[in-house]
């Protein structure tokens, strides 16, 4: 493992006094593990907080700032956060008009979200949970825990935070969280495994000329192996897999993150997501907005993956609202 | 009272904790592979902190009753751990702390440790075959009730307990996962332990190590 880290037992707080030395528009509360803004909203507005496992940078620290997150709990490495953590983001960042936790499906988080939920409640808070699941390399059935959430999350935090920045109620924030998740897929292929600083070597094995297809954001296996391929084809059969999830019907709108995992060259990321584009131009999806770079990454994972939002005059305002976080900006 | 029968005091409770915590230490690395081969590969790392924790917790906490030891070692494991293993761990030991009496007969311990169990798969939502922790949690509540039932001390119920623990965590071997991260990997999970269950093997060995004496 060659890593540039002090030690792997230090890793998530001294990234974390880093983002405190780089952001100071942000507050880190070190103790708690929670970022804030620094300067609260000037009128009471629906708190959005999201938290995860760590590896993702730069979800989900990376997109606190006016119009998005108002505070973001980060896990140890692909671990969720413990329920203390958003507690106390939701009593640090809490105005009087409730807050809505975003969270990823994945078990952890879930039940760590839910316990964080009652202890708020108890504390005299009003909270929603917007849970999001779009990969669809999970089938959606009782024989899982149900679809990941991944990719879809970057578009449920812009869009439900430029919402909440203009005052709207909580439950209506709520209700676009949960209306863009289900408006959302998601598919990712991996071209090699990543390596947690705490196990000091990658996830699983990959030889040099195989990938693996659908797979998660924690160094997990994906659902098969295969040889690689030009990247035409990869980029065919991530549309293709989304688009046999049938959200989406020829003449659509959508809303496309190409979505780097961590160790993939932003050049590459645009060579997919040019051929992303034109396998959609062949099926008949009309991209209205793209957004390609490393988003919700997982570590040093080198693949990609794709996330089609279908699109319509709100969202497409709302992913336009000007945003100031240090992953995300828009004037 | 049998004053040659052992009980589950407070004693027992922090001296099982404390066994826990070396087991899991002693034990990290594999719980870890387990976790690679069909997770993530922290669950060895996850429980360690944990169990750190819930340690410098206890020599905070004395004098307590081996219910406070315990639910104290279930809160300090929600706050800690994260993931799926703390909240689940967590609720367990609260549980079972909540439940028990002290000092406490095997009869008790045998109710206590299956309202853990309740506990678990009221927020995990997992039944058993799902290739989870209820699997080997299932067998040993089992076994601990029906030893203890059949008039059996504590160290036997427990070594039992411990037995049906560990048979039930190598059953997960040919299961493929419906719960957690695994369950992701769909058939690609069978031929692995399940590390949860594996874990909770190690907790019903300690048991029964201490309570042996």
């Amino acid at each position: 493992m060659k890593k540039l880290i002090n030690t792997p037992e230090s890793v998530l707080e001294d990234a974390l006094a880093g983002v405190a030395a780089a952001h100071p528009e942000l507050t880190v509360d070190l103790p708690n593990r929670v970022i804030t803004r620094a300067a609260r909203p000037a009128a009471p507005k629906v708190a959005v907080i999201s938290g995860g496992g760590s590896g993702h940078e730069p979800l989900h620290g990376g997109f606190v700032g006016p119009g998005m997150l108002d505070a973001a709990c980060p896990g140890e490495i692909f671990t969720s956060p413990v329920p203390d953590q958003m507690l106390a983001a939701a009593k640090a960042v809490e105005s009087g008009a409730g807050v809505v936790f975003v969270v990823k499906n994945y078990t952890g988080d879930v039940m760590n979200f839910e316990l964080a939920a009652e202890l708020a409640a108890e504390e005299g808070l009003a909270v929603r949970t917007v849970l999001v699941d779009d990969d669809v390399a999970v089938e959606d059935s009782t024989w899982t825990a149900g679809r990941r959430g991944t990719g879809a999350t970057v578009l449920v935090e812009k869009t439900i935070g430029a919402l909440a920045e203009r005052g709207a109620p909580l439950d209506e924030v709520a209700a676009l969280g949960e209306r863009v998740n289900a408006a959302s897929r998601s598919f990712a292929i991996a071209l090699t495994a990543a390596t947690v600083p705490a196990a000091g070597k990658p996830g699983f094995d990959l030889p040099e000329d195989e990938i693996e297809v659908g797979v998660g954001i924690h160094g997990e296996p994906g659902r098969r192996r295969e040889k690689l391929r030009p990247a035409r084809e990869l980029a065919a059969e991530v549309v293709d897999t989304i688009l046999a999830d049938r959200h989406l019907a020829p003449g659509d709108e959508v809303i496309a993150l190409l979505n780097g995992l961590g160790a993939t060259p932003l050049l590459e990321l645009y060579i997919a997501y040019g051929e992303v584009a034109a396998r959609l131009a062949e099926r008949g999806i009309t991209v209205a907005r793209s957004l390609v770079g490393n988003y919700v990454t997982s570590l040093d994972m080198a693949g990609f993956s794709l996330t089609l939002t279908k699109a319509d005059a709100q969202l497409l305002e709302l992913w336009d609202a000007p945003v100031d976080t240090p992953a995300l900006k828009r004037a | 009272m049998d004053f040659d029968t052992p009980l589950f005091d407070t004693a027992l409770a922090e001296a099982w904790v404390r066994a826990i915590a070396a087991a899991v230490e002693k034990e990290q690395a594999r719980l870890t592979e387990l976790d690679s081969a069909i997770g993530d590969g922290d669950h060895g790392s996850n429980l360690h902190r944990g169990f750190s924790a819930v340690l410098a917790a206890l020599d905070d906490l004395r004098p307590a009753g081996s219910g406070t030891v315990l639910t104290k070692t279930g809160s300090t494991l929600i706050s800690k751990v994260g993931g799926a293993s703390g909240p689940l761990y967590g609720k367990a030991f609260r549980a079972i702390g909540a439940a028990l009496p002290d000092p406490a007969g095997p009869a008790d311990v045998a109710e206590a440790l299956a309202a853990g169990l309740d506990a678990v798969r009221a927020l995990g939502k997992a039944a058993p075959g799902d290739k989870t922790i209820v699997d080997a949690y299932t067998p040993a509540v089992a076994a601990f009730r029906a030893t203890a039932a059949a008039g059996a001390a504590l160290p036997e119920a427990a070594a039992a307990a411990a037995d049906a623990a560990e048979q039930g965590a190598r059953d997960t071997v040919p299961l493929q996962a419906r719960k957690g991260r695994a369950s992701y990997l769909g058939e690609r999970s069978i031929g692995h332990q399940d590390p949860g269950a594996t874990s909770t093997a190690l907790l019903f060995r300690a048991l029964a190590d201490v309570a042996a004496g």
